[in-house]
C-alpha cells in the first residue's frame, strides 16, 4: 500500500511486519522514531506477539538481542552512533556467535566531536564485527532491506546490519509502498534457528576456543561470508519476484555502460548523484553511478565487472579514516587490482572524495564542481568536498600565534 | 520539481508543515519530499523545512537553496535570517504577519518579485480564533495553496484530518479554509490594482 | 526460649549428605540421581567454592524446575573453567554472554521464552562479583527495574578471580589483591563503602533476595527452591571462597564459609519486596580475627606488630552487621 510517511515510520511498519517476538530499544537520535513507532504497535497490540523490552543501554539492547536470539526468537533492535560503539563488544558477540540479528543503524557520525548528523563513520567502525551490511538509497530501499535482511540473516544464521543515513532518510517525509501482511508471510518463513537454548535438548553456546581450532572457527565465519554474496542476490530476486521491485542486492549500476567516469557510492547521496548525472549526460558527457548496496561482504567481483571499461573512478566516501583517507576506495581499489587492463586502455584510476561528514550536506553544485574537476583529470587523489578553508587557515593561524607566546 | 522552503522556530510546527504539505500532493497523485535542517529540539530556535513536489520520483536530497515558494511562519526571523536567499524573480512568498512588508522591512529583498506573488496572511490571529493556540503552520498552507494552486485547499484539509483528529483537526481546517479566502481575496486585489 | 532440636544419630540427622533421611528431608546432592548439571571433568581449582556453589545451585534449579531451566553465564571462573571448546561440562541448556551483560542476556532469553508461551522454562543468570557489582551493574539494575522473570545468582570469592585474582567493588576492606596490596601504611584493599549488592538489590524491591554461603547446603538448596516460587526479578549472593585468592587451604572451603557467617562479617538473610523476612542466626559467634587468620589474603595484619586497628575495624563492621540484621539471639 502507498503511503506518504516518514522514513523512520516507514521502517518501523516494515520491521513489524516481518514478525520480530523481540524487540529492544533504547533511544538515541537519529533512530528513535523507529523504536518509538515500533512501540505503538507493540502497545496497542497491532504487533503481537511481541516482547517489547526497554533496556537500560545500548550496550544492553544488543545483549537482550542476543539472549532473545540465542533462545530461538526472532530479534531486532536499533541504534546510530555512540550507542553502535557502546554496544560493540556484544556487536562482535553476536556475529562470533552468528546469530541472525536484525539491527537498523540510523548513520550519525563518531564523536568526539559530538555530532548527532548523518555520516557513515558509525557503520563502518564495525565492518570487520562478522555482520553483513546493507545501505539503502532511499526509503523504499530501506524498508524493502528490512524485510530481505530477516530473509538472509535467517538463511545464513548471521546478524545482518541496515544502515540507513540519519535524519536525511529517517526523518525525511516520502511516498513508500508498504506490502501486506499476508506477502510478508509467503516471503519470510517462520524462523527456524540451526541452534537454540532449549531444555529438551540442551547445548552449550559460546565456549571458549583455544589456539587449536580458533582458526578454523573464524575460516569457517569467513567460509560463511562469500556464501552470502550468493545468497544476498538471490533474495533480491525472489524479492522482486515477489513485491514487483529491485531493491537490495549487492550493486547497482546507472547509466554505467559507456561511462568514462564512474562515481561509486552508498547510501541517500545517491539520489542527489543520479540527478546530477542525468544533467552531464545531456550535456553529451560519458559519467555514471556504481551503487554499492552490499558493503559487508564486499563485493569484489560485481564491483569489478561493473567498472570494466571505466577510465576513471571517484569513490564518493561519508567516512574518513583519519590519516589515512577513505574506505570504501581501499575496498574498490582491490577489486580492481586483479583486474586485467582493457583492450587499448589501462586500468581506470582512483580518486577518493571525502563528502557529507558530520551531515554536511552534499549538493548539486558541489558535485558538479567535482566532476568539473575529475572529468580533466583535475582531482587529486584525495579531496574533502566543501572544505572551509576560512576554518582552517584561521585555525593554523591560532595555533602559530600560541606557539609564539 | 516545485521547491518551497519553509521558515519558522522550533515548536511552531515548521516540519509539520512541510509534511502536510508533502501528504496533500502525495493525495494529489504526486510525489513529494519533505525534509527538515535537523538539530536538537529546541523551542524558539530558527527551523528550516523543505518541501518538494513532482510528478516524478524525486531523488535528490540536497537543502532547498531555489525556492520556487517561501513561507515565513515567523516574521522575527526576516530581520535574523536571510531567508529570501535563493529566489528566482518568479518566486511565491507568503508571510505569516499582521503588519505590511513594508513595515517589517523586508521591502527591497522582495522589490524584484512579481508583486502579486508575494503575501502576507494574519495566520497566527487566524489560528488562535479557530484553534485557541497560535500555531500557524496548517493555516498557512491554506494561504499557501490560494497563492500558488501547487496543491487544492482540500488537498491540504485532508492532509490536516489525516495528521490530526477531533477539535484540533476541525480548527486547522477552518483556518486554513479562511487563510486561504485571505489570500485569494487580497491577491485578487493585487492583480486588479 | 526456642529449643532447638539435635540429632545426635546419624540415622536422623540433617547432616548434608544423609542418605539415611526420607527422600523428602534429603538434599538434592544427597540424591543419587541428582542431575548434575555442572558435571565432572570441569578444570577448576581443588577446593573451589565457585564450582560447589554452582552444582548446588543449578543442581537445586533444575530440581525445582523438574529440568527446565536455560542458564546464561558471565564470563568467569565458572565459565571458563566448565566450557573449554570442545567439551563443556553442563548438562542443562547454557549460554555464555559477555563479562558485562549476563543480566541483560537473561532478560533476552525470558522475552523470547515468553513470546512463545514456554512460561514453564526458567532462566537462570550467573557470574562472579565482578560480573555482577562492577562491570554488570547497569545490566543487572536494569533487570531488576524492569522485574524481568530471571533468577541471577551471584557467587562472590570477592575479587577478578580468573585474571588473577584483581580487586572488585565485592572486595572487603584490607584484603590483599593483586592491585591492592599488602604494602604500604594502608595494605590491601581500602575500607571504603562496599556495594552491599543484596542491599542493592532489595534497594529495587524485587520479589525475592537471599544471601546464602556454601557452608550450609540446605540453606542454598532451599532458597534457590524458595526463588523459583516466584515470578519476576530474584537475586541470591552466595559466598564462595576461593582458595588460590584467599589463600586458604583447599580443604577449608567450607569451613571458612561457615566463619565469614558466624563472625557476621557474612550476614545470611532472605527478603521479600525489599523487606527481611528471615535471618539466619548465627549459631556460634566467633571473633573476626578467627576468619580472617584462616586466609593469607589477611596475613598482612598478623604481622610484627600485628594490626590490631584495622582488625578491630573489621570486628566493628561484623559487630554492626550482627546489630542491623539481628544475627544473634537476645540471649546470645
Amino acid at each position: 500500500m502507498l503511503k506518504q510517511t516518514e522514513g523512520s515510520q516507514a521502517v518501523a511498519e516494515a520491521v513489524a511486519l516481518c514478525r520480530p517476538e523481540v524487540i529492544c530499544a533504547y533511544p538515541i537520535s537519529p533512530q528513535t522514531h523507529i523504536v518509538e513507532g515500533l512501540s505503538r504497535l507493540v502497545k496497542s497490540g497491532a504487533l503481537a506477539p511481541c516482547e517489547y523490552v526497554n533496556v537500560e543501554s545500548e550496550f544492553a539492547a544488543m545483549s537482550v538481542a542476543i539472549g532473545a536470539s540465542a533462545a530461538g526468537a526472532r530479534a531486532y533492535t536499533a541504534t546510530s552512533s555512540q550507542g553502535l560503539l557502546y554496544m560493540t563488544e556484544a556487536v562482535y558477540n553476536a556475529g562470533g556467535l552468528g546469530l541472525p540479528i536484525v539491527m537498523t543503524v540510523a548513520n550519525r557520525a563518531l564523536g568526539a566531536p559530538i555530532n548527532i548528523w548523518n555520516d557513515h563513520s558509525d557503520a563502518m567502525s564495525q565492518r570487520d564485527s562478522g555482520w553483513l551490511q546493507l545501505y539503502a538509497e532511499d526509503n523504499q530501499e530501506a524498508a524493502d532491506l528490512h524485510i530481505q535482511a530477516f530473509r538472509i540473516a535467517e538463511e545464513l544464521s548471521l546478524p545482518v546490519m541496515v544502515c540507513m543515513d540519519g535524519f536525511v532518510l529517517t526523518h525525511a517525509y516520502e511516498r513508500v509502498d508498504l506490502p501486506s501482511l499476508r506477502q510478508v508471510d509467503a516471503f519470510l518463513p517462520p524462523h527456524t534457528p540451526s541452534q537454540v537454548l532449549d531444555p529438551d535438548d540442551p547445548v552449550s553456546i559460546g565456549a571458549m576456543v583455544g589456539p587449536e581450532a580458533f582458526t578454523e572457527v573464524r575460516y569457517l565465519a569467513h567460509l560463511r561470508h562469500l556464501r552470502a554474496l550468493e545468497v544476498i542476490p538471490k533474495v533480491a530476486a525472489e524479492f522482486a519476484a515477489a513485491f514487483g521491485r529491485d531493491s537490495g542486492g549487492l550493486v547497482r549500476p546507472y547509466r554505467l555502460d559507456d561511462a568514462e567516469t564512474v562515481i561509486v557510492a552508498m547510501g541517500s547521496v545517491l539520489g542527489t548523484l543520479k540527478d546530477v548525472v542525468d544533467e552531464r549526460r545531456a550535456h553529451g558527457e560519458r559519467v555514471g553511478v556504481l551503487a554499492i548496496t552490499t558493503f559487508r561482504p564486499f563485493p569484489f567481483a560485481a564491483v569489478r565487472r561493473a567498472l570494466r571499461g571505466a577510465r576513471r573512478v571517484v569513490v564518493l566516501e561519508r567516512t574518513l579514516a583519519v590519516g589515512v583517507g577513505g574506505v570504501v576506495t581501499d575496498h574498490v581499489r582491490a577489486a580492481l587490482a586483479d583486474a586485467a587492463p582493457e583492450p587499448g586502455g589501462a586500468v581506470p584510476y582512483l580518486r577518493t572524495v571525502i563528502a557529507g561528514l558530520g551531515g554536511r550536506p552534499v549538493t548539486t553544485a558541489s558535485l558538479h564542481g567535482m566532476l568539473d574537476r575529475a572529468v580533466t583529470d583535475r582531482l587529486d587523489p584525495l579531496t574533502f568536498l566543501d572544505l572551509r578553508h576560512d576554518l582552517i587557515d584561521r585555525e593554523a593561524r591560532r595555533e602559530r600565534a600560541a606557539e609564539r607566546v | 520539481m516545485f521547491q518551497v522552503r519553509i521558515h519558522g522556530r522550533g515548536g511552531q510546527g515548521v516540519v509539520t508543515a512541510a509534511e502536510l504539505l508533502s501528504i496533500a500532493a502525495f493525495l494529489e497523485g504526486r510525489h513529494a519530499q519533505a525534509f527538515p535542517t535537523f538539530g536538537s529540539e529546541r523551542t524558539g530556535a530558527p527551523v528550516v523545512a523543505f518541501c518538494r513536489i513532482d510528478d516524478r520520483p524525486i531523488r535528490v536530497r540536497e537543502p532547498v537553496a531555489r525556492p520556487d515558494a517561501l513561507i515565513v511562519q515567523d516574521a522575527t526571523l526576516l530581520r535574523a535570517v536571510n531567508v529570501f536567499d535563493g529566489l528566482g524573480p518568479d518566486a511565491y512568498v507568503l508571510v505569516n504577519t499582521t503588519r505590511d512588508l513594508r513595515e517589517l522591512g523586508a521591502a527591497e529583498a522582495v522589490a524584484t518579485l512579481r508583486p502579486e506573488r508575494v503575501r502576507t496572511v494574519p495566520a497566527t490571529a487566524l489560528a488562535r480564533e479557530h484553534l485557541g493556540r497560535p500555531v500557524p503552520n496548517a493555516v498557512l498552507l491554506g494561504g499557501f495553496a490560494a497563492l500558488t494552486g501547487l496543491v487544492s485547499l482540500e488537498s491540504v484539509c485532508a492532509a490536516i484530518r489525516q495528521r490530526f483528529a477531533g477539535r484540533v483537526a476541525d480548527g486547522n481546517v477552518a483556518a486554513a479554509e479562511r487563510a486561504y479566502a485571505y489570500v485569494s481575496a487580497t491577491t485578487k486585489e493585487a492583480i486588479d490594482a | 526460649m526456642p529449643v532447638q532440636e539435635i540429632k545426635f544419630y546419624q540415622t536422623g540427622s540433617l547432616v548434608v549428605g544423609n542418605r539415611l533421611l526420607d527422600p523428602e528431608r534429603r538434599t538434592v546432592q544427597a540424591d543419587p540421581g541428582r542431575p548434575n548439571t555442572l558435571t565432572s571433568g570441569h578444570r577448576a581449582c581443588q577446593g573451589c567454592g565457585e564450582a560447589l556453589g554452582a552444582r548446588y545451585a543449578v543442581d537445586a534449579a533444575h530440581r525445582a524446575t523438574g529440568g527446565r531451566i536455560v542458564v546464561v553465564n558471565a564470563t568467569g571462573c565458572l565459565e571458563v573453567f566448565s566450557t573449554p571448546y570442545p567439551e563443556t561440562s553442563w548438562r542443562v541448556a547454557w549460554l555464555h554472554s559477555l563479562f558485562g551483560n549476563a543480566p541483560a542476556v537473561a532478560t533476552g532469553v525470558a522475552a523470547a521464552l515468553k513470546v512463545k508461551g514456554r512460561t514453564d522454562v526458567r532462566v537462570v543468570g550467573q557470574g562472579g562479583d565482578g560480573g555482577t557489582v562492577d562491570i554488570g551493574f547497569a545490566c543487572l539494575s536494569g533487570m531488576f527495574e524492569r522485574n524481568d522473570d530471571v533468577l541471577y545468582i551471584c557467587y562472590d570469592n570477592q575479587a577478578y578471580m580468573n585474571t588473577g585474582v584483581q580487586r572488585s567493588g565485592a572486595t572487603p576492606p584490607a584484603a590483599r589483591t593483586a592491585t591492592t596490596q599488602a604494602v604500604g601504611p594502608e595494605p590491601g584493599n581500602p575500607f571504603g563503602q562496599g556495594k552491599n549488592a543484596a542491599l542493592i538489590a532489595m534497594a529495587h524491591e524485587i520479589p525475592y533476595v537471599a544471601t546464602a554461603t556454601v557452608a550450609d547446603l540446605r540453606d542454598l538448596e532451599y532458597k534457590v527452591h524458595r526463588a523459583m516460587e516466584f515470578r519476576g526479578a530474584r537475586y541470591l549472593h552466595v559466598l564462595v571462597p576461593c582458595p588460590l585468592g584467599w589463600a586458604t587451604a583447599s580443604s577449608d572451603t567450607i569451613r571458612v564459609a561457615r566463619l565469614a557467617k558466624e563472625s557476621g562479617l557474612f550476614p545470611v538473610f532472605e527478603a521479600e519486596h525489599g523487606e527481611i523476612t528471615a535471618v539466619s542466626k548465627i549459631r556460634r559467634k566467633v571473633p573476626v580475627e578467627e576468619y580472617l587468620r584462616a586466609q593469607g589474603r589477611y596475613a598482612h595484619l598478623f604481622g610484627d606488630p600485628p594490626r590490631t586497628d584495622v582488625i578491630a575495624a573489621l570486628q566493628a563492621l561484623a559487630d554492626r552487621n550482627i546489630r542491623r540484621f539481628g544475627l544473634l539471639d537476645e540471649e546470645g
